[in-house]
């Protein structure tokens, strides 16, 4: 496992490389640039121009550019926003938190309706209840995100005014739990329900499938209650799977959910990355897109390192 | 090349039991009855759409400011938006937009996934591990980032780059399907017994390998029909797709945001629209899977 591990570390090396260059490279292709803000405006004289250029660098070869940012990048100097001046690093920082508590929220609420539902349609299968759930799980994962956001706005916001429309608290007073869980109300219902839809899908047909093997009779057979027989024997087998796709789930952690931020106003990553597309701040687009696709690479690691961990009859060779 | 194997004793054979596969996978199609009435849903939206300049009186652009944001009435049974345009036509014309970028996202998606996964399945060594790792390349890619990026740079994308770029961020999961079936069939007897004969590479992949690997391209073909027609609308929701006056489901919800508290209308028949066909669309996908692939019906039986 050791040894495994260290060899998929090792791989993940070159793929990130490749994927920082590859950033790079979009960043550098396409329209606008970082000068773009002082091409437009007239008082600058084409020679200002050339200095600005020469003093970002931007005039020298691109893998010497590459090069140098990738130095940098690894000693934890990730530039300055274009924008506010400030270092990336903080600014990704001070929004990473807002984020990780919008969706730590959403993970859990997730994970806590989806098991039990997903548990119950399997053992329940070709019930009411499940031809019910099954319904359901297809029309929530059906539903884009942003409009069922705005539905709830309308319904929940608008019409019965039991929650508030956006932001992460009431601007002006006085930290309040109560305030506080009243704003995370709307948008971590809304970045759920697609989420509880493909989990229940999961957790089910993995659970039929363990249900159908030879060790689920054998249990029942010897006279096991349902309960242990469901809990002990069947759920735990076929969790493993879940974990995997969990564990994949886990980038969204940091990405956040860039529409229902912008649409609940809510200052996480989604919304600096927003502003920053918007903005040409290419120092922190290139902060965000490489810090989200490092973790995609580890997500995938820790994926196939748990899976290994927990089901020993998988070996990686 | 066909007169060859027909000589040989092994021509007519195969045929016939391949259209009765095909035969026995329509029936199971039709015994799924949430995927026959997707079928049905997502037939007339898209007759409908496609007729609409015969369905509606109104135009779907020009603008009426004594109707502006009209509630659902007969006349306008969705009610009119902001600029007093009757919102049910400008979903028709709108659902045109976002269907065909569905359909044709998919098509450049499932052309180069294909390419590429008979490329890396067929060939292996090393065109394979270079493929492959360009696969988890894309794959670590944040999609929806990329194409917020594109959107605003270019500010706002016409109907053709949303398709290709949108295609070539999402073939990956293709070339994964592909690439699997090719390795798990290049090696069985009716290849060894093409290249036997003497048939090309290219015959044996076109005639004997890719039809046995459609099953899996289809499903993953019709559920990407659905995640495109998400993504499109999110895109341009936020302003950085099909670019107004002309409609798409999702632009016409960019507004609604300002204006849903005067007009809800204006927030929640253009999403019910995207919400019917993602669904039908997902219906008939899980009704594909029942039908193409047998095994997976009796796992679950």
């Amino acid at each position: 496992m050791g040894r495994y591990v260290a060899r998929r570390l090792l791989q993940a090396v070159p793929l990130l490389l490749g994927i920082t260059l590859a950033t790079f490279l979009i960043l550098k292709a396409v329209p606008g640039g970082p000068l773009a803000a002082y091409e437009a405006d007239p008082s600058v004289t084409p020679e200002d121009l050339a200095r600005l250029e020469h003093a970002f660098g931007l005039d020298r070869p691109i893998p010497e550019q590459y090069l140098e940012w990738l130095g940098r990048f690894l000693t934890g100097d990730w530039g300055y926003s274009l924008a506010t001046h400030l270092p990336v690093l903080r600014m990704i920082g001070d929004r990473l938190p807002n984020t990780v508590y919008l969706m730590g929220t959403v993970y859990l609420v997730t994970l806590l309706i989806a098991v039990p539902i997903g548990v119950l349609t399997a053992v329940r299968q070709y019930s009411w209840f499940d031809h019910l759930v099954t319904g359901a799980t297809f029309m929530a994962f059906s539903t884009p995100t942003f409009w069922l956001g705005l539905l709830l706005i309308i319904v929940f916001g608008l019409n019965l005014r039991l929650f508030p429309l956006g932001g992460m608290g009431t601007l002006g007073s006085a930290f309040d739990v109560g305030d506080r869980l009243r704003h995370l109300v709307l948008p971590v219902a809304t970045l759920s329900l697609v989420g509880i839809g493909h989990y229940v899908r999961y957790l089910r047909a993995s659970m039929l499938e363990t249900i159908g093997q030879d060790y689920m009779r054998t249990a029942r057979a010897k006279g096991l209650m349902a309960r242990i027989v469901i809990g002990r024997h069947a759920f735990k087998n076929a969790a493993i799977p879940l974990v995997t796709v969990a564990a994949l789930d886990l980038p969204e952690l940091f990405v956040g959910a860039l529409v229902t931020e912008q649409i609940f106003g809510w200052p996480g990553m989604g919304r600096l990355f927003w502003d920053a597309a918007t903005r040409s701040d290419y120092p922190i687009l290139m902060g965000i897109l490489t810090v989200a696709s490092t973790l995609v690479i580890f997500a995938n690691l820790l994926a196939d390192v748990v899976y290994g961990y927990l089901d020993p009859r998988i070996r990686y060779s | 090349m066909a007169g060859q194997a027909t000589a040989i004793g092994i021509g007519p054979a195969p045929r016939t039991a391949q259209r009765s596969q095909w035969e026995m996978a329509l029936e199971r199609f039709r015994a799924h009855r949430p995927a026959t009435a997707g079928l049905l849903v997502l037939g007339a939206l898209a007759l409908l759409c496609a007729a609409a300049p015969l369905v509606s009186p109104y135009d779907p652009e020009s603008v009426k400011l004594s109707l502006i944001h009209e509630g659902p009435s007969l006349a306008h049974p969705f009610g009119t938006d902001s600029l007093g345009r009757d919102l049910a036509t400008r979903i028709l014309y709108g659902g045109r937009v976002s269907l065909s970028v569905g359909l044709l996202t998919v098509t450049v998606a499932i052309s180069v996934g294909t390419l590429v996964g008979t490329i890396a399945g067929y060939y292996g060594r090393w065109p394979d591990s270079v493929l492959m790792r360009l696969v988890d390349m894309m794959y670590s890619f944040p999609r929806l980032f990329l194409l917020i990026l594109f959107g605003v740079f270019f500010k706002g994308m016409t109907l053709g780059v949303i398709v290709v770029v949108l295609g070539l961020l999402s073939w990956m999961t293709t070339a994964r399907l592909v690439r699997a079936s090719f390795l798990s069939l290049k090696h069985r007897e009716f290849v060894e017994a093409a290249r036997c004969v003497g048939a090309r590479d290219r015959r044996i992949i076109v005639r004997h390998i890719l039809p046995n690997s459609l099953a899996p391209i289809i499903v993953a073909a019709t559920l990407g029909v659905a995640s495109a027609i998400i993504a499109e609308s999110t895109l341009s929701f936020l302003g950085l797709g099909i670019q107004p006056p002309t409609p798409s489901w999702g632009n016409m919800l960019k507004d609604a945001p300002s204006e849903m508290n005067l007009a809800p209308w204006v927030a929640i028949f253009p999403g019910l629209f995207i919400f019917l066909a993602v669904v039908s669309i997902n219906f008939i996908g899980d009704g594909l899977r029942d039908a193409l692939d047998p095994r997976h019906v009796t796992r679950r039986g």
